[in-house]
């Protein structure tokens, strides 16, 4: 081994002499220039020539870069805005659209359609990241920076307050829009101070699942209450079939998913997170009803314990491995559910209905995406035409249809044809009129971190629930009053 | 040089001192000046957000909802407040502990594993070049890969659980999280040190075994004796990578676990957090104070093993 070492080494001896050795006829100058660089390279350039412009082109590189991180400084410090709300802009041009991953495939279908019309004034597409998170980042960067990268913004409606708050986005001339003919839970989704600032692009609630044959064979109805849910429960245990079938499962790890279930539970209590004045209000008794449900399920074992790591897609493989009687999940499980290619056990076996509460139905929490305009956007004029087309009944009735994304239109609901396609179109209607959004705060990082810390420490046993509420409401009026 | 001829050199002997020096001036300046590209694009991507990041954490912002309008009015003044936040409260001393204990217990295992895995390789076995090729698999894939494939691993559901005849929820917070980072750390990582402690293994002479055996020297002799003393430097180099990279972990139990789960948040992950909710001033504060610590226990670990970084060899051990 030494040995090999020792050759290798007397090996590059030769080479490096020749280097200088025939760099030593030359001028002094190339001299020291070239042995550093082949040194530094480890590779002996092929002419001398471009030795010289890779010296060059460095220097030259890293003007550039200096330039350019000038020129970013300056731009900052200069803040350069575009003047006025879309509403006073006229600026026509090509637009983009930043949007999280098209999982579907189908937006850019939906763009070339406006494209062929409209040839001056080109909408591209922007895909960032599938995970809401990282969307989130790319906006705020976006906004950060002022850039105008983005124009028209596809926004989770929890950071419609947020970035209406910071400024980062334009209010929306409401009229323009067919907002009366939206649901009107949704439409409150892009309202902050009582300004319009987002328009529904699509919506989502919550659903039950349940198991239409076991439930059957018990003669019972989908439930209306908690208590009925687990008298049934009990009722399809005794069953021969009810063996390894679980009660109940929502998304409990700690995450998003865990404030949409705590929230759904508080509201179907009857309670509220944050009420009409902006104030926390998880200290209230029917917060403590709502928290109690989800402490108690673990508990008694209506939840099975492992339902405290899923999140959608966890829950979704149980409830499809035939593991669980009832399952709290989006919509999109709908179709997947159904699947007759074997990776389904329970295709055809399962119904749909409104989420379970305390006393009587229960009330979901509010999913989707909203449009709106990036306040440091160019060609503001262009980009509300296209959000009005990109909103429009027609498009949210073929996105329904393609990808069975739920529409913001009341009446699509209601449109037979779809309803024959989509069975579950009217449930998910009376979920959505009663549904809530999650709560408008314009620290929302924070307000979420605060549920999920006190919910999931009541639900691992580690705090007991008043302890958990009291800790909730303090850190979530912190996070509501700002600094 | 060129040769120059006596005669002419004598007369001009006073002269050419300062020729030569300025010559040798302008080649410095020379050098400078080539380097200086160099030197620019460092300080431009190390140097400044360096500095920049330092003047963020002394920036203290505070803010406001404007009632009429709703939109944020945020005030900025500079000031100690963000430190204070870091050093107060349960926010600190968790963290700070998870950091420290990822550190020690993954490098450990690590080490022990790492050079168990070495001294197969070094062996001269059948099989030497796929034993290192698959050794080496675990470094090869992304840590981000391979918290997404131990999350699998550690699902209520998963191959972890059903080897172990166990129901331990790996995800929710608790000891089994912590080791579950830690695991994953060590399967990825182990492989490192293995690689670097054979660099160190191949240049030790045979001669030295071969003595140890004439002299009838336990092969666990020999090891404590020759081998480790000798592939110290390799080791100390491995093993300080390692703590630097893990002090600063961020990616695994972000991944793995997931976020804001006591047990495994690191100080990285709280730096994140605190910057995805706008406070940058905090979010700056922590990521200064984690540069501090990681700088304090690199200098104390350099200290006290004399690692050899800057290639002096290994003489000033002695």
């Amino acid at each position: 081994m030494l040995n090999d070492q020792i050759t290798m080494s007397s090996d590059r001896e030769p080479e490096m002499l020749r280097d200088c050795a025939c760099v030593g006829s030359n001028s002094k100058e190339e001299h020291v220039s070239s042995s550093q660089l082949s040194r530094a390279g480890g590779t002996r350039p092929a002419a001398r020539g471009t030795r010289r412009v890779r010296g060059t082109m460095a220097v030259s590189v890293s003007a550039a870069l200096f330039a350019a991180v000038l020129a970013g400084c300056s731009s900052d410090s200069s803040s350069e805005e575009p003047a006025g709300g879309p509403e006073k802009s006229a600026d026509r041009g090509p637009i983009t659209l930043a949007t999280g991953k098209d999982t579907t495939g189908t937006i850019q279908d939906q763009l070339d359609r406006w494209n062929k019309d409209h040839p001056k004034e080109k909408v591209t597409l922007i895909e960032l990241p599938e995970s809401a998170d990282q969307q989130r980042q790319q906006f705020v960067q976006n906004a950060q920076t002022k850039s105008d990268a983005y124009t028209v913004l596809n926004l989770d409606p929890v950071l419609v307050s947020e970035f209406a708050a910071n400024q980062w986005i334009d209010e929306i001339p409401a009229g323009d829009f067919a907002l009366d003919k939206m649901l009107p839970s949704v439409v409150e989704t892009g309202k902050y101070f009582g300004k319009q600032y987002a328009v529904p692009f699509n919506t989502n609630a919550g659903l039950l699942f349940y198991r239409k044959d076991l439930l059957d064979k018990v003669g019972a109805e989908p439930p209306k209450t908690w208590q009925e849910m687990k008298d049934t429960c009990a009722k399809v245990a005794k069953l021969p079939e009810g063996k390894g079938v679980d009660c109940y499962a929502g998304q409990f790890d700690k995450y998003e998913g865990l404030t949409v279930n705590f929230s759904e539970a508080v509201t179907s209590a009857g309670g509220t997170i944050v009420d009409e004045q902006g104030k926390a209000t998880v200290d209230t008794p029917e917060a403590k009803k709502g928290l109690q449900f989800l402490v108690d399920g673990f508990k008694d074992g209506t939840f099975p314990k492992s339902s405290i790591t899923y999140q959608e897609e966890d829950g979704r493989r149980a409830f499809q491995a035939g593991k669980l009687l009832f399952h709290r999940q989006w919509p999109y499980q709908w179709t997947l559910a159904n699947a007759t290619d074997g990776s389904s056990k329970v295709a055809g076996k399962f119904g749909i209905a409104t989420l379970p509460g305390l006393d009587g139905p229960g009330r979901s929490s509010l999913g989707g995406l909203n449009l709106a305009v990036s306040k440091y956007a160019k060609n503001k004029a262009t980009a509300l035409d296209f959000m009005k087309y990109f909103a429009s009944e027609e498009n949210a009735r073929t996105n329904l249809e393609v990808t069975s994304s739920a529409p913001p239109y009341a009446a699509l609901y209601d449109d037979p044809a779809l309803q024959k396609k989509f069975p579950y179109l009217a449930t998910l209607k009376q979920s959505l009129d009663t549904a809530l959004s999650r709560p408008p705060v314009v620290r929302y990082g924070d307000a979420t971190a605060a549920i999920q810390e006190s919910a999931s420490a009541a639900m691992n046993g580690k705090k007991s629930v008043d302890d958990a509420l009291a800790e909730m409401q303090k850190n979530l009026s912190a996070a509501i009053d700002e600094k | 040089m060129s040769v120059i001829t006596p005669t002419r050199r004598s007369p001009r002997t006073p002269a050419s001192r300062p020729a030569r020096s300025t010559r040798r001036a302008g080649t410095g300046r020379l050098a400078a000046a080539l380097l200086s590209p160099t030197f620019l694009v460092l300080g431009l991507v190390i140097g400044y957000p360096v500095v920049a990041a330092l003047r963020l954490s002394f920036q203290v912002s505070s803010e406001s909802i404007d009632p009429e309008t709703g939109f944020k009015v945020t005030r900025t003044s500079f000031g100690l407040d963000n430190y204070s936040t870091v050093f107060t409260g349960e926010n600190f001393l968790r963290p700070w502990w998870n950091t420290t204990s990822f550190a020690l217990a993954s490098v450990t295992l690590e080490v022990l594993i790492g050079v168990a895995m070495a001294l197969v390789m070094h062996r001269a076995l059948r099989g030497r070049a796929l034993v290192r090729a698959a050794v080496l698999v675990p470094w090869a894939i992304p840590t981000a890969i391979s918290g997404l494939l131990w999350k699998w691993i550690f699902n209520s559901e998963g191959v972890a659980n059903d080897l172990l005849n166990s129901k331990i929820l790996w995800s929710t917070d608790g000891f089994h999280a912590w080791a579950s980072v830690v695991i994953a750390d060590t399967w990825k990582t182990a492989p490192f040190i293995g690689l670097l402690v054979l660099a160190g293994l191949q240049v030790i002479p045979g001669e030295l075994y071969e003595a140890a055996r004439v002299d009838g020297a336990s092969s666990w002799r020999t090891f404590w004796r020759i081998t480790l003393p000798l592939v110290r430097p390799a080791l100390v180099v491995a093993v300080l990578f390692r703590i630097l990279d893990v002090l600063r972990m961020f990616d695994l139990p972000y991944l793995l676990v997931g976020p804001r789960k006591h047990s495994v948040e690191t100080l990285s992950m709280i730096a994140f957090q605190e910057m995805s909710n706008l406070r940058f001033g905090t979010a700056a504060a922590y990521a200064t104070v984690l540069f501090a610590y990681v700088a304090v226990v690199a200098f104390a670990f350099v200290k006290l093993f004399g690692a050899d970084l800057i290639g002096r060899g290994t003489r000033s051990q002695r």
